[in-house]
């Protein structure tokens, strides 16, 4: 399995932006979660953020929150997420988990960091975690050779950006709009100069997220992205299909879609 | 600030540090989305808190908008059923909409207006925050619009309908548990999307660095006020003070005057719902462990997997799983002590405040009340109790008259005391 730095080096020298994908575990059942990611892989998303399902989603629109929401009704735990990136990283693909902070704090940040890392997991994107609480989070994630990447905002100073990038490895996140997470019809000017600004400070990789959900804004954003990242489109798509079948076609659809997105078409 | 009375509040010597922590709690846990309109809110707090326009602008509002200083009441008759201890009564239920969330909505409205801002957002739990900040919106022309989670509208429908009599928007949430927990969600969002014209007027002393800290700023005026108010009429200072914890704003602004008092003993009183046994309750420091929650570190009510579990309280004000992280740390540090109050016991306490002194007091502050019953049976006849009565109980007369069985024509069930 590749590291983070590998793929987005592979993803480069093929002249493209990475592309990623999210999915909450237990979503759309704690059975099919993985096979729906799967689909995704197999139609060319070449990593993979697993959602910590969490009771309050600060950052996430209402697509998410639904999906979020069914997995907790189902019972999935923490423990439940970490068999889901072990089934994952299986594919070869690159495995992170995306959680709000308590349930990592509660689990123990040490042995959350230790446990991912035995299952394959390779990273963590913490969206309510800023550099200046991430102290054990920092000393947890080195000893155990994962990546912690945190997030800029179109709000975010210069300074901040170069603090945020200092604390991230991996790569560095960009919200590309301010607000929640959700599918919209265009992604803002705003994300394009972050991510300028993002790159003027850091060697890392810069990824876009929030708010990407065609080949079309995956293509716009490519031209000057590292890597995109699709959450509430492939949720969205689970959600309007009739059956576990189903969803995994119309994932593995968007998928391909988005695939040919980040390789400029 | 606005303590004219004690005039020598030193925000060193009570926390947070430079960086927003109050021992271990505190802090700021935030999408960086919101990191640059804290640090907007930070500046433009200090800035505001030394600038004597902004204190005189305050202070007259204070006086001539919401009618403080807020009167003591010697409650002697209600003294009766509190073990014969002396119990005064912090009457902050006769300031304007009815509770102290004015104090803080005043100060955080200014604040609006110097950073440019147009529109306010709110959270609300039994209601009185909405209606503040409605009011205030509706005094300085700003646009509000008020998160309330549904089953607190259906139980304070009172209060909704005064918030929109006033002209502020007001959207039911959904979401989760369908109470004030979530309502801070939908208002986060909210913000988060709208930051650039909108501020968020987080009304008590929860959320992220600033938060706590300013909000117990704007309510430190109940305890200075009360310091002097006490010691003119009875001489000393008193033995304790009551406050019901909700989120804790009203107790910060109480405790925060006698904090240097190693004398004056400081006691919290959370919603014990059905008993902290039943698992239906929002006892923070009693059933729940460190965490976080809505942007900082404090105790909250989780599961062994770091959820949020749902809270419980006859009182929509208590309602919630979190509490002010400056609380968290006087629970550690062992300066004030918290304890549950159940709903039959607050209840109780209700009654009695209705019947003994005349006074209707809020749910959330009957919590108190039932404290000083419990505290005054401690400490003897000797004793001088201070209770924040921190809000009055006409948004509360329908859940009362069902408590009492009094919908059908019945009397209030011990008739006179
Ligand atoms: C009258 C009254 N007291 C107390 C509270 C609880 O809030 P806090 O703990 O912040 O004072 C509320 C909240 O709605 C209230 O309306």
């Amino acid at each position: 399995m590749s590291t983070l730095h590998e793929a987005f080096a592979a993803a480069r020298a093929d002249g493209r932006a990475l592309l990623i994908g999210y999915l909450p575990a237990g979503f759309p059942s704690r059975g099919d979660d993985v096979a729906v990611i799967e689909a995704m892989v197999e139609n060319g998303v070449d990593a993979i953020e697993v959602g910590l399902p969490y009771s309050d989603p600060l950052m996430d629109g209402p697509t998410i929150q639904d999906a979020v929401q069914r997995a907790l009704d189902a019972g999935t735990h923490t423990d439940d997420v970490l068999r889901t990136v072990e089934a994952v990283a299986r594919t070869g693909a690159p495995t992170l988990v995306m959680s709000y902070w308590n349930p990592i704090e509660r689990y123990g940040v040490d042995r959350f960091a230790t446990d991912l890392s035995a299952a394959g997991g390779i990273g963590v994107i913490t969206p309510d975690l800023t550099p200046e609480e991430a102290g054990p989070w920092t000393v947890a994630t080195d000893a155990a050779g994962i990546d912690r990447v945190f997030l800029v905002a179109p709000s975010s100073t210069d300074a901040r950006i170069a603090t945020v990038a200092a604390a991230s490895s991996g790569f560095v996140y960009a919200a590309s709009t301010m607000g929640v997470t959700g599918a919209r019809t265009s992604v803002g000017d705003a994300a394009r100069s972050l991510v300028e600004r993002t790159k003027a400070r850091t060697v890392l990789p810069v990824a876009v997220g929030v708010g990407v959900s065609t080949g079309a804004q995956a293509a716009e954003v490519a031209l000057y992205a590292d890597g995109v990242i699709v959450g509430s489109a492939f949720v969205r798509a689970v959600l309007d299909a009739a059956t576990p079948t189903d969803a995994m076609t119309a994932v593995g659809v968007l998928a391909a879609e988005l695939a040919r997105g980040v390789r400029g078409g | 600030m606005t303590t004219t009375e004690s005039g020598s509040y030193d925000a060193a010597l009570h926390g947070p540090d430079s960086t927003g922590h109050f021992g271990q709690f505190g802090g700021r846990f935030v999408p960086e989305a919101l990191t640059a309109a804290l640090d907007e809110l930070d500046a433009a707090f200090r800035a505001a808190i030394v600038d004597p326009a902004f204190i005189t602008e305050l202070d007259r509002l204070q006086r001539t908008y919401v009618g403080r200083p807020s009167p003591l009441t010697d409650a002697t008759r209600f003294s009766a059923y509190c073990g014969g201890a002396r119990v005064l009564l912090k009457r902050e239920d006769l300031n304007h909409t009815g509770s102290h969330k004015i104090n803080n909505v005043l100060g955080q409205a200014l604040l609006t207006v110097r950073m440019g801002k147009t529109r306010m957002l709110a959270e609300t739990g039994a209601g009185q925050h909405g209606v503040a900040t409605a009011t205030v919106a509706a005094l300085f022309g700003l646009e509000c619009t008020v998160y309330m989670g549904e089953e607190d509208t259906v139980r304070q429908s009172l209060n909704v309908a005064r918030m929109k009599l006033l002209g502020a928007e007001v959207v039911p949430v959904t979401a989760g548990s369908r109470t004030l927990k979530d309502a801070i969600n939908e208002a986060m969002r909210d913000w988060v999307t709208n930051v650039e014209h909108t501020h968020y007027l987080l009304g008590t002393v929860t959320g992220p660095a600033p938060f706590p800290e300013m909000v117990r700023t704007f309510h430190h005026v109940i305890g200075a006020e009360a310091r002097e108010q006490v010691q003119e009429l009875t001489g000393v200072l008193p033995t304790a003070i009551a406050a019901c914890v909700g989120g804790g704003s009203n107790a910060m602004g109480i405790f925060g005057a006698f904090l240097d008092d190693r004398e004056v003993s400081l006691h919290g009183y959370e919603a014990g719902g059905d008993g902290v046994e039943t698992g239906r309750h929002a006892a923070r420091f009693s059933g729940g462990a460190p965490g976080v929650l809505h942007g900082a570190r404090t105790y909250v009510l989780q599961d062994e997997w770091g959820q949020t579990r749902p809270s419980h309280s006859i009182s929509a004000g208590l309602d919630y799983p979190g509490v002010g992280p400056e609380h968290a740390w006087l629970h550690e540090t062992g300066r004030a002590t918290y304890e549950p109050v159940n709903d039959d016991a607050a209840m109780e306490a209700f009654g009695l405040l209705c019947r003994t002194e005349g006074i209707i007091p809020a749910i959330e502050s009957a919590h108190a009340l039932a404290g000083a019953m419990r505290l005054g049976r401690e400490l003897g006849p000797d004793a001088v109790i201070l209770v924040n009565l921190s809000g009055r109980g006409d948004k509360d007369v329908e859940t009362a008259s069902r408590w009492f069985g009094l919908l059908d024509g019945e009397r209030m069930p011990e008739g006179r005391l």
